[in-house]
């Protein structure tokens, strides 16, 4: 009986949560207008979610495209096929590696921050006071980091497949000499601007929907408490991962579910 | 002014990143390839086209003039219908122009070469190559040898 009341329990409280932030995510598009109107506030934004981050992502995108030319080579030279290894690097940072750990790295820097933010000004009743002044803080306040996320992180994935594919190329040709012709050759042949450009930037234009509406919503929602505000934003870094890898299945078995 | 600096890092932070967008386009993807100077379609007949995949290259002498639209089979003659779209600057194709399907290496990807006839006729939007060579499949070849080689033995 226990049992069963628990889970009833947290269906409702999850459905409850499902609700809230689904209404949560209306009134964030509603101020879209407002946010457009005011360009200044989504500058701002865009500096502290999109270029403060910038650097992290630059720099894991290289090291990992790095460690996918060394890793290549060592198992594609078993093949005696090195020089596929440009195909190899570009087809899986541009499809999967880009939006995916760009969007987990953003849910850790950005999100976290985010919520954070949120929260305290919640505890600190920034946000009831801001109602007390008839400015609406879900316009003045939340949409704008909204759209921010939602501009920034398509472009930091981009920035890291980008990236990515140099550092392969900096690891397979100048480390370990594999032929800098066949590597842009065959990379180029194969990867598809539609079918693989195009269809990693939609991963991380859902990838962003996803990780800013919950990183604003968490906050939003927090207890208003330290305890509350810290739970908070663990819940922000461990449901956006969740939440990306899942709708990352998703989206490929979409995509290229079928041959 | 610290808000005219901030100002000028987001512009430069959106502008590396649509230039990290354009080196994707350009440089790593075969956007630059499919450049559209429009182009027209050809109709072949393959008995068999032994794993050629859509979007593979069409080349003539070698160099790539086109690639597959689509394979389909065809119930009427039993065999494959491949749909070749052929950039439209190459438009002077001799009607008695034949296909066969080639493999670029040993185990590379399957293209179809073009062989230029020579007719003065040339072909147009949806016309039919008529002379094709279909794949070679490796376990036929291997098993025609295996016989010919027992016949020789008798």
């Amino acid at each position: 009986m226990k049992l069963l009341q628990t889970i009833g329990q947290s269906s409702l409280k999850f459905l409850a949560k499902l609700g809230r932030s689904s209404l949560f995510l209306i009134s964030i598009l509603t101020g879209l207008a407002y946010t457009l109107s005011r360009p200044n506030l989504l500058i701002k934004q865009l500096y502290s979610i999109g270029v403060l981050t910038f650097w992290l992502i630059a720099i894991s995108g290289l090291f990992v495209g790095m460690v996918l030319g060394l890793q290549g080579v060592y198992t594609l030279s078993t093949f005696g096929a090195e020089s596929s290894l440009g195909i190899m690097v570009a087809a899986s940072l541009v499809r999967e590696l880009g939006p995916v750990v760009s969007a987990l790295l953003f849910a850790g820097r950005a999100g976290s921050a985010l919520t954070a933010e949120i929260g305290l000004m919640k505890a600190t009743d920034q946000l009831s006071a801001m109602e007390m002044m008839a400015i609406d803080p879900l316009k003045y306040i939340i949409a704008p980091r909204f759209f921010a996320g939602f501009i920034s992180l398509p472009l930091l994935a981009a920035l890291f497949s980008a990236v990515g594919v140099l550092g392969g190329y900096l690891a397979g040709v100048e480390l370990l000499s594999v032929d800098s012709g066949s590597y842009w050759s065959q990379m180029q042949s194969t990867i598809d601007f539609h079918d693989d450009i195009i269809n990693g930037i939609i991963k991380s234009i859902i990838f962003a929907w996803l990780v800013s509406w919950i990183a604003l919503f968490e906050g939003y929602d927090a207890l208003p408490t330290s305890a509350g505000i810290s739970r908070a934003t663990t819940r922000t870094v461990v449901n956006s991962a969740f939440a990306i890898l899942l709708f990352d299945f998703l989206l490929t078995a979409l995509m290229y579910g079928e041959p | 002014m610290p808000c005219k600096s901030i100002e000028i890092l987001v512009g430069l932070f959106v502008s590396l990143c649509i230039a990290a967008i354009f080196f994707l386009a350009l440089q790593v993807s075969n956007f630059s390839a499919l450049q559209d100077n429009g182009s027209y379609t050809l109709i072949a007949h393959f008995e068999n086209v032994g794993g050629l995949k859509s979007k593979a290259l069409v080349s003539m002498a070698g160099v790539p003039i086109g690639r597959v639209a689509d394979i389909s089979f065809d119930p009427d003659n039993y065999d494959a219908l491949v749909k070749l779209r052929i950039d439209a600057r190459y438009n002077k194709m001799p009607s008695d122009t034949s296909a066969s399907i080639l493999t670029s290496g040993l185990l590379g990807d399957k293209y179809i070469g073009l062989t230029p006839g020579g007719l003065n006729e040339f072909l147009q939007e949806g016309d039919t190559i008529e002379l094709t060579q279909s794949a070679l499949v490796l376990e036929r070849m291997i098993s025609q040898f295996l016989f010919n080689s027992s016949d020789k033995d008798k």
